[in-house]
C-alpha cells in the first residue's frame, strides 16, 4: 500500500503522520509512508485543506486529524476492497 | 470513548445546553459571593476591583468561547472549501466578492491551508479579487474574536466588528480585482495540473458532526485559554490600577495620528484574537478611542508577517504589498469613521 501524508509542516500534518505510523504498527501492516511538503506537489492532489491522507492515490482524509482508531478503520477498509 | 457516550452523543450535547445556561447566569452571583463573602476582600480597592474583574471575566469568556466554538465547529461541517469554490465559480465580480467574504467566515480555515485553498480557487477560475475577499475575511472574522467582543463589550461591538470586517473584505477584494494584479501571482500557480479523480465526497453522520465540534473545542479552546487568562489578567491589572483617561493622550480621539500608527504597528504583529482583545478592552476603559482600538485589533488579527511570508510562495512581493496596503487603508478608514461617530 502506498500512503502519502500531505502537509507543509504544521502541527496537524505532523500529528497525522505520527498517528498513521502508529495505526500501521497497531495493525501489523507495512506500507511506505511518504510526506509531501511542497505546495506545488500538494496542489496536484486537489485538496484545499491540509493535512491530507492519500491511500494508493485516493484521498481518504482531508482537513482534519482523525484519531489513531479512526485511521486504523480507514486502513482496514481500504485493504478489504483491494482484495 | 465508552459505549454509553458514543450512543448518546446527541442527547448529551443537547443536555449540556441548559447546564451551560445555568452556569452562565449564575456567574455574577457566584463571583460576588466568592470575592466579598468567601475571600472577604475590602470593597472598592484597586486590588479588589482587579480581582473581581478577573474572577468574573475568565469563566464568562471561557463559557462563551466553549459554546460558540462548539456550535460553529458543527456549522462548519456543512461547509467545505470544495462547496465554497463551487458556489463561487462563475459569479459576477461584486457579487462574488460579497459571497466570498461571507463564506470566508463559515468555511473552515486554518492559516496553513491558505495556500492549498488559494491554489484550488485559482484553478477553478475564481477571479483573484474574489479569492482575496475570502482570504481577508476568513482570518479576521473568526469566532474567537466575535465571542470575546461579545463577552467583553456587548453584542453591538461584536456586530460592528463583523460588519466592518465584511465591508473591508468585500471592498479590498474588489479593489484588488480591479487593479488587475494577476501578473503578480507566481507563474507556477497557473500551471498546476490537478488530478481530481482521487476526490471523494465526505458523508458525515450527526455523531461525526458532534465529534468535529468537540475536535474544534479541543483545538481552539485548548490553544487559546492560556492567552485569554493572561490577557484578562493584564486587563484586570489595567482596570484596577491604571487611572482613567491615561490612554486618552496616546490613543484618544484628539491624536489623529493614533489611527495610522496603530494600524502600522498592528499589521506585522501576530496574535490570535484571544491575546489581544482583553488588552484592548483595558485600553478602551482608560480612554483609548473606539476607532483606534478597533483598527489596531483588525490590523493585528487580520494581517501578520507570518501570513505574508507564507503567501510569498504563491504571490510576488508587489501583490503582497498591495494586499497589505489596501487592507491597511481600509482598516484605517474604519478607525477614523468610528472615532468620528463616537
Amino acid at each position: 500500500m502506498n500512503i502519502k501524508v500531505l502537509g507543509p509542516g504544521c502541527m496537524n500534518c505532523k500529528t497525522l503522520e505520527a498517528r498513521t505510523v502508529e495505526a500501521l504498527a497497531a495493525l501489523n501492516m507495512t506500507a511506505t509512508v511518504e510526506k509531501i511538503v511542497e505546495y506545488a506537489d500538494i496542489a496536484t492532489y486537489g485538496i484545499m485543506k491540509t493535512p491530507g491522507l492519500v491511500l494508493d492515490g485516493k484521498i481518504v482524509v482531508q482537513g482534519h486529524v482523525p484519531t489513531v482508531e479512526k485511521i486504523m478503520e480507514i486502513l482496514k477498509s481500504s485493504t478489504v476492497t483491494a482484495i | 470513548m465508552n459505549k454509553f457516550v458514543e450512543k448518546n452523543k446527541l442527547a448529551i450535547a443537547l443536555l449540556s445546553l441548559p447546564i451551560w445556561l445555568a452556569l452562565y447566569l449564575s456567574l455574577d452571583g457566584l463571583t460576588h459571593a466568592l470575592v466579598y463573602s468567601l475571600l472577604s476582600l475590602p470593597p472598592d480597592t484597586h486590588l479588589t476591583n482587579a480581582i473581581y474583574f478577573f474572577i468574573f471575566e475568565v469563566p464568562k469568556v471561557l463559557l462563551l468561547l466553549t459554546l460558540i466554538v462548539f456550535i460553529i465547529g458543527i456549522i462548519r461541517t456543512y461547509f467545505s472549501p470544495e462547496k465554497t469554490r463551487a458556489a463561487l465559480e462563475g459569479k459576477p465580480l461584486f457579487i462574488g466578492n460579497i459571497m466570498a467574504s461571507m463564506l470566508g467566515i463559515v468555511t473552515p480555515f486554518c492559516s496553513c491551508s491558505a495556500i492549498p485553498l488559494f491554489l484550488g480557487f485559482v484553478e477553478a477560475g475564481i477571479p483573484l479579487g474574489v479569492t482575496f475577499s475570502f482570504l481577508i475575511a476568513a482570518p479576521m472574522i473568526n469566532e474567537v474574536a466575535i465571542v470575546l467582543l461579545f463577552g467583553l463589550f456587548g453584542w453591538e461591538t461584536a456586530l460592528l466588528y463583523v460588519s466592518t470586517g465584511l465591508i473591508i473584505a468585500i471592498s479590498a477584494g474588489w479593489v484588488i480585482g480591479r487593479l488587475k494584479l494577476e501578473r503578480y501571482v507566481e507563474e507556477w500557480v497557473y500551471k498546476i495540473k490537478t488530478d481530481h479523480t482521487g476526490m471523494q465526497e465526505e458523508h458525515l453522520s450527526a455523531g461525526d458532526r458532534i465529534d468535529r465540534g468537540v475536535d474544534a473545542l479541543r483545538d481552539v479552546v485548548g490553544k487559546v485559554w492560556v492567552y485569554i487568562m493572561i490577557g484578562i489578567a493584564v486587563g484586570a491589572g489595567v482596570h484596577g490600577y491604571v487611572p482613567e483617561n491615561f490612554m486618552a493622550g496616546i490613543m484618544g480621539k484628539t491624536a489623529w495620528w493614533s489611527v495610522p500608527l496603530s494600524v502600522l504597528i498592528g499589521i506585522p504583529m501576530y496574535s490570535n484574537a484571544a491575546g489581544i482583545i482583553p488588552i484592548v478592552q483595558a485600553l478602551l476603559g482608560k480612554g483609548a478611542a473606539l476607532g483606534t482600538a478597533l483598527a489596531f485589533m483588525m490590523a493585528v488579527i487580520g494581517l501578520s508577517l507570518p501570513e505574508m511570508i507564507i503567501l510569498k510562495k504563491v504571490l510576488k512581493i508587489q501583490l503582497i504589498a498591495a494586499f497589505a496596503g489596501i487592507v491597511g487603508i481600509g482598516i484605517m478608514l474604519v478607525g477614523y469613521i468610528f472615532n468620528f461617530i463616537y
